[in-house]
């Protein structure tokens, strides 16, 4: 057990640091730095290289690596390109407001995705499920960006119920965001209710018709006591790993959802830093998101490994 | 003694084109599958005859019918720059499935050899490799696209190899479980033991037995191939102007959407359904073949 925890913790190391390699290669390959960026047709002769000389950029790859690894590991990821903003201060900001909206679509999301997914999975082919099925193939398929246009057009040009787009700071506390991200995060919520409620159907589905299930049907256990106490506890376990690539997801930088919102998370943060060409804050960026994304992983693995007894022996039978 | 020598192969085992027939026949028989394919076969038919049959020219301006409402001469109304609204939503998903009708097969070959080989394999060069497949699935979806389209430009040479490389990347962990669940099977034993080399036992063993999943797959990849092209180019990231895109029209019209909304509505039952018959096809192709991929994790 404890060798599976270390092994596993070894793993998200790993991929961490070769996400940071890969990362930072990519940046070395495509063509242009920061000072061709910021110095634009200027970018030439010595002025180039008194620029390159002050970033540090003249330096060899390796030693700018391990300098900007060093930092990150520090989470201090340096300046952006143009040399005027400190960069974790200003993630931290967009991060505060992306864990904002990711919180509000998890916490209606969850509980909606398990409710239907337990009803959808218990009526199997019938027309709850029928019904519920059809919808999460709408709600999966249909672009973000067109079901936030739909809700704009029903609900703040026609009915003028909900704001169109977010027009609070990125600095401004939690609070003011209210009632402004609420159209953000419905659609977030669709996209991922159907993800998860899918599923949380085919687990149900699967631990109804096993041995044990049929075994207490046919001892005469009440149906609904046979729901909670035998099959539900094993179908929701496997949801775990589908809600933390959906954590993952949302903190990643919901690109398409902000940019309709106009909501200042890291997803704009990400797409006006690829059109201001600002590489340390796309370095930065990543980073953290892949960080997370291993990081919300490595959790959930760990937490089924906990709560699943079976999942432990099995896996280290299988090494 | 003579006749104690019999082949394995059943007299009745049918062509693999003959079983695909079948597939397809099969498919179609569901209700999901029939309508799947057939919005899937609408639009293929139109993106391919479209430039014949549009009423006008998808470039043309007309600054006295900007932002007109539908009428007879314009079924759906004129957009910003005053250009018919039908004609760009006729011809709004030629780029998209043809990018993404190439970049689709280049992905699954490619992931999938690569998946089968490492299943196949194993050992380090197999562990290296899914840490390399690990630390890429890690990156945040859309961003590596972007940054190339930025760099390099939003031509077809740069989007299909982009996307393809992208959406290889998954399909090779798929691939490689496909090949873990046949690897340990008898015949691939027997082929080990007939002392057949790793290729000839990838091309003539594992390759046929994974390749049910590996369509289901592809099916699947593609509508979302079709989702992250569309998003791209609403993003302003993808089919250069004025070529027209549903993705790019949505965004430019969503401006002017409390004027004229009539100009969001044509390409977004457009795109929708185009995605929706893909996936609906990929759902039904899954169930005709017996492959459950809600099971596994969504990457």
């Amino acid at each position: 057990m404890i060798n599976l925890l270390l092994r596993r913790l070894a793993l998200g190391v790993v991929t961490v640091w070769l996400v940071s390699v890969i990362i930072f290669a990519g940046m070395e390959v495509l063509p242009g730095d920061a000072c061709t960026v910021v110095l634009e047709r200027d970018a030439q002769g010595e002025v180039l290289e008194n620029c390159r000389k002050n970033l540090g950029l003249d330096k060899p790859a390796l030693q700018r690596y391990l300098d900007w690894a060093a930092g990150a590991a520090r989470g201090d990821f340096g300046l952006s390109a143009d040399g005027t903003t400190k960069i974790s201060t200003e993630v931290a900001l967009r991060v505060k407001n992306s864990i904002l909206l990711a919180a509000g679509a998890l916490s209606v999301g969850v509980p909606l995705a398990i409710l239907l997914g337990v009803i959808a999975g218990l009526a199997r082919d019938r027309f709850p499920d029928i019904f519920v099925s059809t919808l999460a193939i709408f709600a999966m398929t249909i672009p973000e960006f067109v079901t936030a246009t739909i809700l704009v057009l029903i609900f703040s040009i026609w009915l003028g119920l909900l704001p169109a787009v977010v027009l609070t700071p990125a600095d401004a506390p939690a609070l003011e965001f209210w009632p402004e991200f609420i159209p953000a995060v419905i659609v977030l919520v669709m996209v991922m209710v159907a993800h998860i409620m899918r599923m949380v159907r085919s687990s149900v589905i699967e631990v109804m018709a096993s041995e044990y299930v049929q075994m207490a049907t046919l001892k005469g256990v009440p149906y609904w006591r046979i729901v909670f106490r035998h099959a539900l506890p094993n179908a929701l376990l496997p949801a775990i790993n589908v809600v933390a690539l959906t954590v993952a997801w949302l903190l990643g930088g919901v690109v398409v959802v902000e940019v309709v919102f106009n909501y200042p998370g890291i997803g704009r943060m990400m797409i006006d830093a690829i059109s201001d060409r600002d590489l340390p804050i796309i370095q930065a960026l990543v980073m953290l998101i892949a960080a997370t994304y291993v990081l919300v992983n490595l959790v959930a693995d760990l937490a089924s490994m906990l709560l699943n007894p079976r999942l432990r022996t099995l896996k280290m039978r299988a090494k | 003694m003579t006749d104690a020598v019999t082949t394995n192969i059943p007299a009745d085992r049918p062509s693999t084109l003959r079983r695909w027939g079948q597939v397809f026949r099969d498919l179609i028989r569901r209700p999901s599958g029939a309508i799947g394919v057939f919005l899937v076969a609408i639009h293929v038919i139109v993106a391919l005859i479209s430039p014949w049959i549009v009423p006008y020219d998808f470039k043309t301006m007309d600054s006295a019918i900007i932002l007109a409402p539908p009428t007879a001469e314009h079924w759906m109304g004129t957009d910003a720059l005053g250009r018919d609204v039908l004609t760009r939503v006729l011809m709004g998903g030629r780029e998209a499935l043809w990018v993404c009708f190439l970049a689709i097969p280049l992905t699954m070959i490619w992931g999938g050899l690569v998946g089968v080989y490492l299943g196949l394999r194993g050992g380090w060069v197999d562990e290296v490799a899914m840490r390399l497949v690990d630390a890429f699935l890690a990156l945040p979806g859309i961003l590596p696209l972007m940054v190339f389209v930025f760099v390099f430009g939003a031509g077809n040479e740069v989007l299909i190899p982009t996307l393809a490389f992208f959406f290889g990347i998954p399909v090779i962990r798929v691939a490689r479980g496909a090949t873990h669940d046949v690897v340990a099977r008898d015949y691939v034993l027997a082929a080990r033991a007939r002392g057949h080399s790793r290729a000839s036992i990838m091309r003539r063993e594992l390759l046929p037995n994974t390749l049910d999943v590996m369509m289901v797959e592809g099916a699947m990849r593609l509508s979302w191939m079709l989702l992250t092209f569309s998003s791209l180019s609403f993003l302003g990231f993808g089919v250069t102007p004025p070529t027209p895109d549903w993705g790019q029209m949505i965004s430019e019209a969503r401006v002017y959407m409390s004027l004229a909304p009539w100009g969001v509505l044509g390409p977004m039952i457009a795109l929708s359904t185009l995605i929706i018959g893909v996936n609906l096809t990929a759902d039904a192709l899954a169930k005709t073949l017996g492959i459950d991929r809600t099971r596994k994790a969504v990457v």
